[in-house]
C-alpha cells in the first residue's frame, strides 16, 4: 500500500511541533504553526486521491468521468483561509509583544519574567 | 524546568503521537482508492443539478454555503482582532520615541521595481477579477481571486509607497469593500427564506452550465466574498504596514518620535 502522502503529514506535523517548542523567536514560531498546519491540507487531500482521476471540473471533460473528492478539496480552501488568518491574527500579536517587551524570544517572555519588567 | 529536560519529555510525547497518528492512517483505504459516496454522488449530480462545472465552488457556494459563511465570518473577526491589536499600539507609540534602527539606510525603489511593479497592477486585477467571476465554471472562485486584487493594491506599495496605496485604495473604501462584502454573502443567504425556502438555498435561474451568466445565487456569493477577502487583505497590510511605515515617514521628515496621526 502506498503510504508516502501520509507519511509526509505526519512528517510536516512532526517538524512544525518541533518548531514550536524549541522556538527562540515568535515569527519563526508562526510561521512552524504554518508548517504543522499544512500537514491537515495534505491528509485532506490525500483522503479525496483517486488514482487516475480528474480534478471535479466539468469544464472541458465529459459529464461522469472520474474525479477526486470534491468535498475535501473544498474543505481544505476552507482550511487555508482559516490558517492565513490565524498566521495574520498571531502575527500581530507578536508586534504587540515585541512593542511592549522589546524581545520576540518566547522563552525570555516567560510570565515570571514579564511580570518584573511591567513596573 | 531546564530546556534538555522539557525537550526530552516533549521528544517522547512526540515520538507516541505521531505513531498513533500514522496507526490511524494506516488503517485508512488506500491512497488512490477512494471509497466515500459523497464525492462520486457530488460529481454526478453538482453540474445538472447547480449548472456549475466546478464542482469545488458548488460545494463551497451552494451545498456547503453556510460551513462557507462561518469561514467568511472567521476571516472578518481576524481582521476586526488584527486592527483591534495593532489599533491599541497607536496610543502607546508616543511612549517609545527612539527608532529601533536609527542607522538603517533605506533605499529608495529601484527604476526596475517600479516599471515592473506599476505595469503588473493593471494585469493582476484583470486576472483577480477573471478569477472571481469564472468561479463557478472554472478552479477560483472569491477566495482565490480576492486574494489576487489584493496582491495587486500591494503591488502599488512595493512600487510606489505607502501613501499612494493609500490613495489608490483608501481605508474607508477598503473598510466598505470588506463589510459590503461579508454583509452581502450573508444576505443571498437570507435571500433563501425570502424566497420561501432554506437558507443559502440557490433561488435563482440555473442557466446552461458553462456560461458565464449561470449558476443561480453561486457567481454573486464569489463576487460578495471576492469583494470581502480583498477588503480584509488590504486592511491587514495595511494595518502590518502602518507599524513600520509611521516610523519611517516620520524620519524623513527630519522627527525622531513617532506621531499619533
Amino acid at each position: 500500500m502506498n503510504l508516502l502522502p501520509y507519511l509526509v503529514a505526519v512528517w510536516l506535523m512532526g517538524v512544525g511541533l518541533y518548531g514550536i517548542v524549541t522556538s527562540r523567536d515568535l515569527v519563526h514560531m508562526v510561521i512552524c504553526l504554518s508548517v504543522l498546519q499544512s500537514s491537515s491540507y495534505l491528509v485532506l487531500l490525500a483522503i479525496g486521491y483517486v488514482d487516475d482521476a480528474h480534478a471535479p471540473v466539468f469544464a472541458d471533460v465529459p459529464l461522469g468521468t472520474r474525479a477526486v473528492d470534491p468535498v475535501v478539496q473544498a474543505l481544505t480552501l476552507t482550511d487555508v483561509v482559516v490558517g492565513t488568518t490565524v498566521t495574520a491574527l498571531l502575527l500581530a500579536l507578536s508586534v504587540q509583544a515585541y512593542k511592549r517587551y522589546g524581545k520576540l524570544d518566547p522563552q525570555e517572555l516567560r510570565p515570571e519574567r514579564r511580570l518584573q519588567r511591567r513596573d | 524546568m531546564s530546556d534538555r529536560v522539557r525537550l526530552s519529555v516533549f521528544g517522547a510525547s512526540l515520538a507516541g503521537l505521531l505513531g498513533l497518528v500514522l496507526w490511524a492512517f494506516v488503517g485508512l483505504p488506500d491512497f488512490g482508492d477512494y471509497r466515500g459516496p459523497y464525492g462520486d454522488i457530488l460529481n454526478r449530480v453538482a453540474v445538472p443539478e447547480r449548472s456549475t462545472t466546478d464542482v469545488v465552488t458548488a460545494v463551497n457556494f451552494d451545498y456547503r454555503a453556510f460551513d462557507t459563511l462561518a469561514e467568511e465570518f472567521i476571516l472578518f473577526a481576524a481582521v476586526i482582532a488584527v486592527a483591534s491589536i495593532l489599533r491599541t499600539l497607536r496610543g502607546e507609540r508616543t511612549r517609545q520615541p527612539d527608532d529601533d534602527a536609527a542607522d538603517r539606510h533605506v533605499p529608495e525603489t529601484s527604476l526596475p521595481i517600479r516599471v515592473t511593479g506599476l505595469g503588473l497592477v493593471a494585469p493582476t486585477i484583470l486576472v483577480g477579477i477573471y478569477i472571481v467571476a469564472h468561479g463557478h465554471q472554472t478552479p477560483g472562485g472569491g477566495f482565490q481571486g480576492g486574494v489576487i486584487l489584493a496582491t495587486a493594491l500591494l503591488l502599488t506599495y512595493l512600487s510606489a509607497d505607502y501613501m499612494t496605496l493609500r490613495a489608490v485604495g483608501p481605508s474607508r473604501l477598503i473598510e466598505l469593500a470588506e463589510g459590503l462584502g461579508a454583509a452581502g454573502f450573508a444576505l443571498i443567504g437570507v435571500a433563501g427564506l425570502v424566497a420561501g425556502s432554506a437558507f443559502f438555498e440557490n433561488v435563482l435561474g440555473k442557466g446552461t452550465p458553462g456560461d458565464l451568466l449561470s449558476a443561480g445565487t453561486i457567481p454573486l456569493s464569489n463576487a460578495a466574498v471576492g469583494l470581502a477577502v480583498t477588503g480584509g487583505f488590504v486592511f491587514m497590510l495595511s494595518e502590518f504596514l502602518e507599524q513600520a511605515l509611521t516610523r519611517r515617514r516620520d524620519r524623513r521628515r527630519g522627527r525622531g518620535g513617532r506621531s499619533t496621526a
